[in-house]
């Protein structure tokens, strides 16, 4: 059997027809859209954003999807709903007149209507129908037809229609939204999500620690896979954005292209080269040990390459961060105004995780930075907790590194334990991991900074100190003493110290040269004068020798004489 | 009598000739004839012909009884069949003591 069973033909399956929300981020969840020609109900407690749902999903149709859309709104008048979306850039009145959209108010007022024997709800089939036909309508909204509810009292007949209705909606190919009014322990107040089988939407609301978060969740997607997490989404000036926030794989693209830290003798620790662009890393330490100093050096060498670069503040104002990186000779006010550096500034308390999360999305899509730098996530932790803010990181990190987008955190960490992990566990996560940390001794404290972790790199396992100076960040290599690392005033002492004995012992050889030189010197001349005293020696010798000769000669000339003339006397 | 010149315009919108239509129009002719005789003009509109008139009268329900005048503007839906509340809805008769 399974044999021939692998042997069919291979058809392409029908793929399940979906039709485009435009809503950022939806659409990935579900995987393309809601299901086309088939009615979806989106429910959720009061002003959680149901109506401006629908109402986006309609605008986006008739604008970007070419799929014209009748909005039939139990609740609010047309006038107010085409107030309500104006601010979202959106004109109502335009796009009825382009017969791209209808809106239809359907009020009931409970006062004005008796009820007397057997009725259906053709009326409602006919209106809607008739508003479908005029503008080949392939979307519908109906907000919220609950209302329904409260207008006609004989539930059985409405229930009925409602069924009717929905079927009906089928046959008539239109996807449908319908929204609904979340009850306390069903999905919606009228058990509306019995009828409506095909997809089900929750939007839901949650205050924790007083801050807000916009939640949504498909509860149910009949024929389609679908992500089932909770989804935070964001109401804004451009509308919904849901943040699909977990990605399922990992499987990113990564260059070994590497960028440099800002810092030279930091590059020169990681291979001479920095760090590799896209990654992630992390920079801990105590209070004061200048992790923002680094992180703005980072921001700073990257607007230098001319690449852009977001920096969210959560403890700073930007005026203060610039002004404060200006007095150890970085200026980013230069890469502000011209447009590659910018400055999100907000308090963690702002908004909940899951919206920082989103609004540092809706940045990094809108800017498209190189860079994007954090300081700190130790404070996100006033706002969740360990875990949220551990979940929160991972997603981030997997959204920047899809895009190959280098981060930078920093953290707080609260003791000087080397082996301390930061609070947020995000250790793990990071791909390079820098620590500062205090060395106290000989009553001063001066930093040190090592690479923890750097992966897919040779990195120095040396502790460097860390300076700031008014030019710039450095690292300085510390002396290594009997008594251990030295750092600071100690270290230049020890730099002292070796100079002195440097000169100490030029001067030392100094001396013995010139000792060699003055003895040489000495027996030279010694040399001499032994010489001089052997030629006068020898002068005196030679003198006593030739006047030995001559009166030799002398008184052979004197006998000879004497001979002479005694023969002349003969 | 204050209703003597006043003449009670009266819709019924229908979509076809349903069952519950046509009872409700038989209905709504015999009550007209035993309690306002001369006095009242009946319009039956059919949906199925004109639908974009049921957007104007906010029509929801069929068959739906549409009184515009006199005031106050009154809905009867249904087939019509309880006397008593359709005379109530279109002030004819006070509600019950």
């Amino acid at each position: 059997m399974s044999l021939t069973s692998s042997q069919k033909p291979t058809q392409p399956l029908p793929s399940f027809p979906k039709a485009l929300t435009g809503i950022i981020g939806l659409d990935e969840i579900t995987g393309g859209g809601l299901p086309k020609d088939r009615p979806t109900l989106i429910c959720g407690g009061t002003g959680c954003g149901k109506t401006l749902f629908s109402i986006e999903f309609i605008v986006h149709g008739a604008v970007m999807y070419d799929e014209p859309g009748v909005f039939m709104s139990f609740e609010e008048k047309a006038e107010e709903l085409v107030l309500n979306v104006a601010s979202l850039g959106y004109d109502l009145n335009q796009l009825q007149q382009d017969k791209l959209i209808r809106l239809d108010h359907v009020r009931i007022e409970r006062s004005e209507i008796e009820e007397t024997g057997e009725y259906d709800l053709d009326g409602l089939f006919i209106r809607l129908g008739h508003a479908i036909d005029s503008i080949g309508a392939k979307r519908v909204v109906l907000d919220t037809i609950e209302n329904l509810f409260s207008g006609l009292l004989d539930q059985g007949i409405l229930r009925a229609e409602l069924r009717r209705l929905f079927e009906w909606l089928k046959v008539k190919k239109v996807t449908t939204i319908i929204t609904g009014e979340r009850g306390g322990g069903t999905l919606t107040r009228h058990g509306l999500e019995e009828y409506i089988s095909d997809c089900v939407i929750l939007l839901d609301h949650r205050v924790t620690n007083q801050i807000s978060t916009r939640l949504l969740r498909i509860v149910k997607y009949r024929g389609s896979v679908h992500g089932t997490n909770e989804y935070p989404f964001l109401i804004d000036r451009s509308g919904i954005s849901v943040l699909p926030v977990t990605s399922l794989t990992l499987t990113h693209d990564v260059t070994s292209e590497r960028i440099s830290s800002g810092i030279p003798s930091l590059d020169k620790m990681l291979e001479g080269k920095g760090f590799f662009r896209g990654s992630s890393i992390l920079v801990s330490g105590t209070a004061g040990t200048g992790k923002t100093s680094i992180a703005a050096s980072f921001a700073h060498e990257a607007c230098n390459r001319k690449e852009r670069c977001i920096y969210f503040a959560f403890e700073e104002s930007p005026q203060q961060i610039i002004r404060n990186m200006r007095s150890i000779g970085f200026d980013l006010q230069q890469h502000i105004d011209a447009g590659l550096l910018k400055f999100h500034a907000s308090r963690p308390t702002l908004n909940g995780l899951e919206m920082h999360l989103v609004s540092i999305h809706k940045l990094i899509e809108d800017f498209d930075p190189h860079l994007v730098v954090l300081d700190p996530i130790t404070n996100l932790i006033t706002v969740g907790t360990v875990s949220e803010v551990k979940s929160m990181l991972i997603r981030l990190i997997d959204f920047l590194q899809s895009r190959q987008i280098t981060v930078m955190f920093t953290a707080l960490s609260l003791n000087t334990i080397v082996s301390e992990q930061t609070d947020e566990g995000v250790s793990s996560l990071v791909d390079a991991w820098l620590l500062v940390r205090d060395i106290e001794s000989n009553g001063e404290r001066n930093r040190g900074m090592y690479v923890m972790k750097s992966r897919g790199m040779k990195h120095s396992n040396q502790v460097r100190e860390f300076v700031i100076t008014d030019g710039g960040l450095h690292l300085v290599d510390v002396f290594l003493s009997p008594e251990g690392v030295l750092t600071g005033s100690a270290r230049e002492a020890q730099q002292l110290q070796e100079v002195t004995g440097k000169a100490l012992r030029d001067y030392a050889l100094n001396r013995k040269d010139r000792e060699i030189e003055r003895k040489r010197l000495v027996l030279e001349s010694k040399i001499a004068s032994l010489k001089e005293e052997f030629e006068s020696v020898q002068d005196e010798l030679n003198k006593a020798y030739v006047e030995e000769e001559l009166r030799k000669d002398v008184l052979e000339k004197n006998r000879e004489q004497l001979i002479k003339n005694r023969h002349n006397e003969q | 009598m204050e209703t003597k010149e006043e003449i009670w315009e009266l819709r019924l919108y229908v979509a076809g000739k349903t069952a519950k239509s046509v009872t409700a129009l038989a209905n709504l002719k015999r009550y007209c004839e035993e309690h306002l005789k001369g006095k009242y003009v009946i319009e039956v509109i059919d949906l199925l012909v004109q639908p974009q008139l049921a957007e104007g009268d906010q029509i929801l329900a069929i068959p739906t009884l549409v009184k515009k005048v006199p005031e106050p503007i009154r809905k009867i839906i249904g087939d019509l069949s309880n006397e008593e509340k359709v005379l109530v809805g279109l002030n004819i008769r006070p509600a019950k003591k």
